[in-house]
């Protein structure tokens, strides 16, 4: 039986008070840092999803985004080297429509039953952009969600699937628009989500032989609060049984959205209890699950919604998807353009974060050395990987002179449990909170932008949740 | 084998310096002349006695052939050392090694930037990274300031100083660089600075704020060197280098967990060479004059500690009792130091020993203290853990 082995979700740190925006708006919407992006936030998910699960034993990855930062490389390479995968695996970016992350889960449930693979990790991550004072600005939100799909150790199966396509403009981007379009609201909601959405929800549950009271949890698509209540009625559940959309402290999160939701619902799924899930766009995709064992650890969304920093101004949200233009004064000349030849050499302690560690006297080091830096061996070395290491402060910096979306620019000396040291940038950090000896973890964000070259790197930022 | 000393093997017959600051009215080819015919004038010889140069920059002027242009000097070797903000005392070492061996009779060490033409009002790099040979940009970039932050903060932390009191010692040493300041013409920064200022001054790199930091300057300074035998023939009052030590960090305190940021191996491994070959066994006793690399106060306190002038983590005992102020029992930055003299990066060097030279001469004019027997210099360039450090002792006639 194919099913999902185990899920992780992430939710960028930072919120946009919607207050901020405009006058007479409430309410939140999630907010990806000045270093986030779809493949960052989705390389975290996936971190979380591989709690409890054997990177090892993952033969596929499917990264599904509206927002790749590229248009020309693939960005599930990436995000499977972060993860530290295997390199004799599937990997496939899914795109172009809010569907991408349920045909990315279908593609991998297929996988699977046809056997060329054990086990898919499936990624969906969005940061769309909504035009300032457009109705989207309130209702979109950024982060990632990802589940290793396999056929062992399977807690919650998925047992049927039905997929239509619809062609429509509703809603699009065009190549080279920055910022969503869609046609006159009427038409698109009732050419669009109202007419096509019902259509597999309502064969699926035709060909199973269920009925809307049947299912414990009914988790699908909305545009807003209001049109989601509304196509619940129209499919003939009660609002018990629907999943919260998480609008007005999410976010619509592209992609992402209906399997975060499913991610939410995971949470509450017992042994036997009935989801439906149906996502939309360009068409729709519906699945029938059935919950067989319970989740064990694991993050929460839950955890995620309330773990949050609310940032200081909506002009700090305008900087951060470089919408204004800040000057960088004259302090300076700016960073040179990375060399891809030495990050394609550099590609494992870069982007797999792997240091050595010293065959003949056990030094920890990073980056990776030809010399021992303590017993002085040449060459005596093994990988080591620091990404899943947790490290400790060892002393730090704000630094209020140098240009950066989010000053101050701070900047760490940690030490890993485990040993070994690093000089890293740190994010996601309230300068105030900071202190010697605080508990970090590492986070895979995006330094900089330079000639078409998205830098990745990792980053320290203090430890999110407490224990775990 | 123990190696030779450079004690009493190389004198410095005459010094210049071009006046330090923001020099829009000066090219580097203007500081070169500036500096090195007060230099040729002061040791009394001609240009062309010279046999051989070292040019020390880090951004200016990039070859050593920029001193045969400016000084229009043909056929005699020219070496350019980049050593980031310690080429001016490399150069030196280089220099003196180079008589000393007997293959020149007389050189000069020349050390100058032109950092003001390029536009910015920090350096112009982009801050350099911990792993400068890390072409994929990795590695944090990490501006001065932000290095020595980081041991500030560790300082901090390390002997349990609370915040205000960190800052308040590190104030003091920025507000008695102001004052010396005063009493150097050729300083970049002249005014006085009071506690208060320097402590609420806007934060540059948290603790470090505006007044913990040198400034970005122009300048040039050049050193005549030859041997002692050959001095006397120019003049009685010629300085000895009685001792240098020039050390390398192989970036122990980036990668190993277990190195402490509250002192620099390059200082200890370079003031022990220097004080064996000087014969210095208490330099906190012997030592009358230091001229430390200041660049970030910070840096000034470490190397309290690091030099031997203070014991470890007792260096506040010794910036609140003034004992390194001019009227102190071993006055520190005599001239402003890098803080207010200026800190044109391959020029500081021979700027330091430009001033211990006056110094033993008597020629400090406002500055002059009452007894100089022993001088010292401390030049470090690099970053933590990665530092060239070097220390220079001069001193007279025995």
């Amino acid at each position: 039986m194919v099913g999902i082995v185990s899920y992780g979700v992430y939710i960028p740190l930072w919120r946009l008070d919607l207050g901020t925006v405009d006058e007479g708006l409430s309410g939140e919407r999630a907010i990806a840092n000045f270093d986030e992006d779809s493949l960052t936030m989705g390389v975290a998910a996936g971190i979380n999803c591989l709690h409890n699960a054997d990177r090892s034993q993952i033969d596929g990855l499917f990264l599904a985004t509206t927002t790749s930062p590229y248009k020309e490389k693939q960005i599930s390479v990436t995000a499977a080297t972060a993860l530290d995968l295997r390199e004799d695996i599937l990997t496939a970016d899914f795109g172009n429509s809010l569907r991408a992350g349920t045909t990315a889960l279908r593609a991998a449930i297929d996988a699977v039953k046809a056997g060329s693979a054990k086990q898919v990790m499936v990624v969906a991550a969005d940061m769309r952009l909504p035009m300032p004072g457009s109705d989207f600005e309130r209702l979109f939100g950024d982060g990632a969600v990802a589940f290793i799909i396999g056929d062992e150790n399977v807690k919650v199966s998925i047992r049927d699937s039905y997929s239509i396509s619809d062609e429509i403009l509703d809603m699009w981007r065009a190549d080279g628009d920055k910022f969503v379009r869609s046609w006159e609201g009427r038409f698109a909601l009732d050419e669009g989500y109202f007419r096509v959405l019902p259509i597999p929800v309502s064969a699926l549950m035709e060909r199973n032989n269920l009925a809307p009271q049947d299912f414990s949890q009914a988790i699908f698509y909305g545009p807003d609060t209001r049109r989601h209540r509304e196509m619940a009625e129209r499919l003939g559940f009660d609002m018990a049984q629907v999943q919260d959309p998480m609008f007005g402290s999410v976010g619509d999160t592209g992609a992402a959205f209906s399997l975060m939701m499913l991610a939410a619902s995971l949470e509450n799924a017992k042994p036997g209890d009935k989801m439906l899930l149906a996502s939309y766009g360009s068409g729709a995709d519906a699945f029938l699950l059935e919950g067989l064992k319970e989740f064990e650890g694991g993050r929460e969304v839950k955890s995620y919604v309330e773990s949050k920093k609310i940032i200081k101004s909506y002009k700090t949200y305008l900087r951060w998807r470089e919408l204004i233009e800040m000057t960088t004064g004259r302090r300076r000349p700016p960073t040179p353009t990375p060399s891809a030849s030495a990050i394609w050499r550099e590609r494992e302690q870069n982007i797999r974060l792997y240091g050595v560690k010293c065959q003949q006297c056990g030094t920890v080091q990073y980056p990776p050395q030809r010399v021992c830096v303590n017993c002085h061996a040449k060459d005596k070395f093994e990988s080591y990987r620091f990404s899943d290491k947790k490290a400790k402060l060892f002393t730090y910096t704000a630094d209020y002179t140098t240009p950066t979306p989010n000053p101050p620019m701070v900047l760490a000396v940690i030490n890993f449990e485990g040993g070994g040291r690093m000089w890293v940038y740190m994010t996601d950090s309230d300068e105030s909170e900071i202190e010697i000896g605080m508990p970090l973890e590492m986070t895979f964000r995006r330094l900089f932008t330079m000639e078409g070259i998205h830098n990745y790197f990792w980053k320290c930022m203090p430890v999110r949740f407490r224990g775990g | 084998m123990v190696m030779e000393s450079i004690k009493d093997k190389a004198a410095i017959i005459g010094m210049g310096c071009a006046k330090f600051g923001e020099r829009w009215d000066a090219s580097i080819e203007d500081l070169i002349v500036e500096a090195s015919y007060e230099a040729f004038a002061d040791a009394g010889i001609k240009p062309s006695d010279i046999q051989a140069a070292w040019w020390g920059t880090s951004f200016s002027a990039h070859r050593g052939t920029a001193i045969a242009k400016s000084l229009k000097l043909r056929g005699i070797p020219y070496t350019r050392i980049e050593n980031a903000c310690a080429a001016g005392l490399d150069v030196f070492r280089n220099a003196s090694y180079a008589v000393a061996a007997g293959v020149y009779d007389i050189v000069m060490a020349c050390g100058g930037e032109k950092l003001k033409d390029f536009g910015y009002s920090g350096l112009p790099v982009s801050p350099p990274s911990y792993a400068e040979l890390a072409l994929s940009q990795t590695r944090p970039t990490t501006p001065m300031p932000a290095q020595f932050a980081l041991l500030a903060n560790r300082y901090f932390y390390h002997y349990g100083i609370d915040y205000d009191e960190g800052k308040r010692a590190l104030a003091k040493i920025a507000v008695k660089n102001h004052h010396n300041g005063t009493l150097s013409p050729k300083a970049h920064f002249r005014r006085e600075v009071s506690l208060e200022t320097a402590i609420k001054a806007p934060m540059i790199a948290k603790p470090l704020g505006l007044y913990d930091c040198c400034g970005v300057s122009d300048g040039c300074a050049v050193a005549i060197i030859t041997r002692p035998e050959i001095a006397r023939k120019y003049r009685d009052d010629y300085v000895l280098l009685k001792g240098m030590g020039v050390a390398g960090g192989d970036e122990y305190a980036a990668i190993p967990s277990d190195f402490d940021w509250v002192h620099w191996e390059e200082n200890l491994a370079a003031a022990e060479t220097a004080y064996r070959e000087a014969g210095i066994t208490n330099p906190r006793e012997q030592i009358d004059i230091a001229q430390v690399h200041d660049c970030f106060t910070i840096n000034e306190l470490i190397s309290y500690e690091d030099l031997g002038f203070s014991p470890r983590g007792k260096a506040i005992d010794d910036i609140d009792s003034g004992f390194f102020e001019l009227d102190g029992g071993l006055p520190v930055n005599t001239d402003g130091g890098l803080k207010c003299f200026g800190h044109p990066i391959g020029a500081t060097g021979l700027r330091m020993v430009y001033e211990i030279y006056k110094q033993l001469q008597g020629k400090a004019e406002a500055r002059q203290l009452k007894k100089v027997e022993l001088g010292l210099a401390h030049n470090i360039g690099g970053w933590p853990g990665a530092f060239t450090a070097a220390v220079a002792i001069f001193g007279r006639e025995e």
